[in-house]
């Protein structure tokens, strides 16, 4: 296997290939594309336990590896007797005419394999440098800024590849069936209907998944942007790109250009527009949308390449992204269909805080209670919410569970699929304050256990233990599965105060319950005294 | 190669990428976001093709823009994906 994957890369050397020319692809290069295929296949099979991702991750690595070596491998003969093959390629040069390339007209313009280089070490230093400064609770905000890239990178592919059809093997004759190679050569059919498709798409994801970073990164408010008539606009515009899609396929060369340009700034438009009436507590659904967005324009790539790693590739993210939205809409009790309608939450200031309500009862402890309490039970489950992560009382939380297990208490924590702000989230932020992954647990595996806890330690987190959500009809989390705290002998809340509301904007009952203690204050501060009071 | 063996590949590799990523343990969903986002820059296959076959003034420059930006995401997305998966510890022996 592993002489194989060295020897492909030399092998394709002596039979340069040339797609251009309808000649079959060359076996080799075809094979090593499916390599790296697999080893991207092998990368995700490793995140199914912490135990094997690491190698999971660097399979990624290697598989990324031999798809850059083989394709500038096999690109660069032509490059060789000054961009002049033995065989003409048959290239465009403005907008309709075609021409041979090296015939003397055309003074051919490519990268030298410097240029190339240089423009892989410049985005490896930005990435790596981005990488290592970011702060894990910036993570989905990161994705976001990613996921743009790739949508970015897919609408230039595209464009380049229509620009310049023959480096890419696009052309065919332009008789009916697309044999006759004595005929001018045009761009085929369903190549243009999958180049359309995919700038489509990755003009979507760009423009979707900067709205989405500036929406996460609070440099646009969370709260949706709701334009007039938006359901009309939006599938009006969608249609419009397919139509475009359309009479791009079928036009003759001459007229396509501003056809895709069109294409190209509606898709860029439709990208905004679907993604400002979603509000804050929807981004991860939307950050996992765009993740699939972003694999589907890969995969429409690789169907305008043939490429088989960009084709593994894509659907795999695609699917992979999908998967992650449904969850996520599962754990919010949303359909998706609501979720991509957008407008959750437009009416928090107006429904939620502003009516004057009845004060109901609560019981308010300190940290010395809570500490005294603590000590005394057996199980302690903790709930953490992204209120944790943003008072960043992660460390401080960890250290409480540190001191409580050496004095024989059971800490274990009870991660909702909706806990952060992207899936996953709340357990890299626990990963981070070295909580070790097996004592952090989903919904479904601890729910039951809440019966048996001495304990329910609350902090940061409001609608995931609100029981509303199993018992009134009228709430707006109603059916969204959540924690049974109301089963745990004794709830501990902590809270800034008794005047915010979680993201849906809804009272709690778990603040009035008999066996509640809440703990108003900043939920570090008040963790580091209850660990000061545990001493 | 043909319409229908794309195809083919890119229908099966769909049920592959369901069966695998749900397989995957929610507690890595946030990795697999990364690690997704680095592996669908193999779209830098169709950017080094762009800048380095380019005849067409100015396809070049796509194609280098292109091969930044998907390296950034490339180089980005693994090391960060390998910066989260490196804090997942299991518990200390004592």
């Amino acid at each position: 296997m592993l002489r194989l994957l060295l020897a492909a890369p030399f092998a394709v050397l002596a039979v340069p290939a040339h797609a251009a020319t309808g000649e079959p692809v060359n076996p080799w290069v075809a094979l090593a594309y499916l390599v790296s295929g697999v080893f991207f296949i092998l990368a995700l099979r490793g995140l199914s336990s912490p135990a094997t991702s690491r190698t999971g991750n660097r399979f990624g690595m290697v598989g990324m590896l031999i798809a850059v070596v083989t394709t500038l491998v096999t690109h660069f003969p032509s490059i060789k007797n000054n961009g002049c093959p033995e065989e003409p390629v048959i290239t465009r040069s403005g907008n309709s005419e075609f021409m041979m390339l090296c015939d003397g007209n055309l003074a051919p313009d490519w990268a030298s394999f410097g240029e190339i280089a240089l423009a892989i070490l410049i985005g490896a230093i930005i990435g790596i440098t981005i990488a290592r400064r970011i702060a894990m609770t910036a993570m989905p905000e990161l994705v976001a800024a990613f996921h743009s890239l790739v949508g970015l990178a897919a609408v230039l592919v595209g464009w380049a590849a229509y620009l310049n059809p023959g480096a890419f093997g696009l052309l065919v004759p332009m008789d009916t069936i697309g044999t006759d190679y004595s005929l001018p050569m045009q761009i085929g059919a369903v190549s243009k209907v999958e180049m359309g498709l995919g700038i489509a798409i990755g003009a979507i994801t760009f423009s979707g998944s900067v709205i989405a970073f500036l929406k996460l990164s609070g440099r646009m408010s969370g709260s949706p942007i709701l334009l007039p008539a938006r359901h009309v606009i939006n599938l009006g515009t969608l249609v419009a790109i397919i139509v475009l899609t359309a009479l791009f396929a079928m036009a003759a060369p001459a007229e396509t250009m501003p056809l895709i340009i069109a294409l190209t700034v509606l898709a860029f438009v439709i990208g905004f527009l679907l993604i400002i009436p979603i509000g804050g507590a929807d981004m991860p659904v939307v950050v996992s949308m765009l993740n699939s967005y972003s694999g589907w324009a890969a995969a429409a790539m690789g169907f305008t390449l043939g490429n088989t790693a960009m084709i593994i590739t894509g659907a795999l993210v695609g699917s992979s992204g999908a998967i992650l939205s449904y969850i996520m809409c599962r754990a919010m009790n949303r359909s998706f269909i609501s979720v991509i309608a957008g407008g959750f939450g437009a009416d928090d200031s107006g429904a939620g805080g502003g009516e004057a309500k009845e004060q109901r009862p609560y019981k308010q402890g300190s940290a010395a209670d809570a500490a005294f309490m603590l000590e005394q039970a057996e199980k302690v489950i903790i709930i953490p919410g992204y209120g944790m992560a943003v008072a960043q009382a992660q460390h401080a939380l960890r250290e409480m569970a540190d001191i409580l297990e050496e004095k024989g208490v059971d800490v274990k924590y009870a991660i909702h699929p909706v806990a952060g702000r992207m899936p996953g989230h709340m357990n890299v932020l626990l990963a981070e304050a070295q909580v070790p992954y097996e004592n952090v647990f989903e919904l479904e595996d601890i729910n039951s256990e809440f019966a048996q806890a001495d304990v329910a330690f609350i902090i940061g987190a409001n609608d995931v233990v609100n029981p509303a959500a199993k018992t009134d009809k009228s709430s707006p989390i109603y059916g969204m599965p959540v924690f049974d705290v109301d089963k745990a002998k004794q709830v501990f809340f902590i809270k800034r105060s008794m005047g915010g509301v979680g993201y849906a904007g809804v009272d709690n009952d778990v603040f009035y319950m008999d066996q509640t203690m809440m703990l108003l204050s900043d939920a570090k501060k008040m963790v580091e005294e209850i660990v000061k009071a545990l001493d | 190669m043909d319409f229908i063996s794309i195809l083919s590949i890119f229908v099966l590799a769909c049920f592959v990428g369901y069966y695998v990523v749900w397989s995957v343990t929610p507690a890595l969903h946030t990795p697999l976001m990364a690690v997704t986002n680095a592996i669908s820059s193999v779209i830098i296959v169709g950017a080094l093709i762009a800048a380095a076959a380019a005849d067409v003034p100015g396809a070049k420059w796509l194609g280098l823009l292109g091969i930044v930006l998907a390296s950034v995401n490339i180089f980005g997305g693994f090391a960060v994906t390998a910066r989260m998966l490196a804090m997942y510890k299991k518990k200390e022996k004592k």
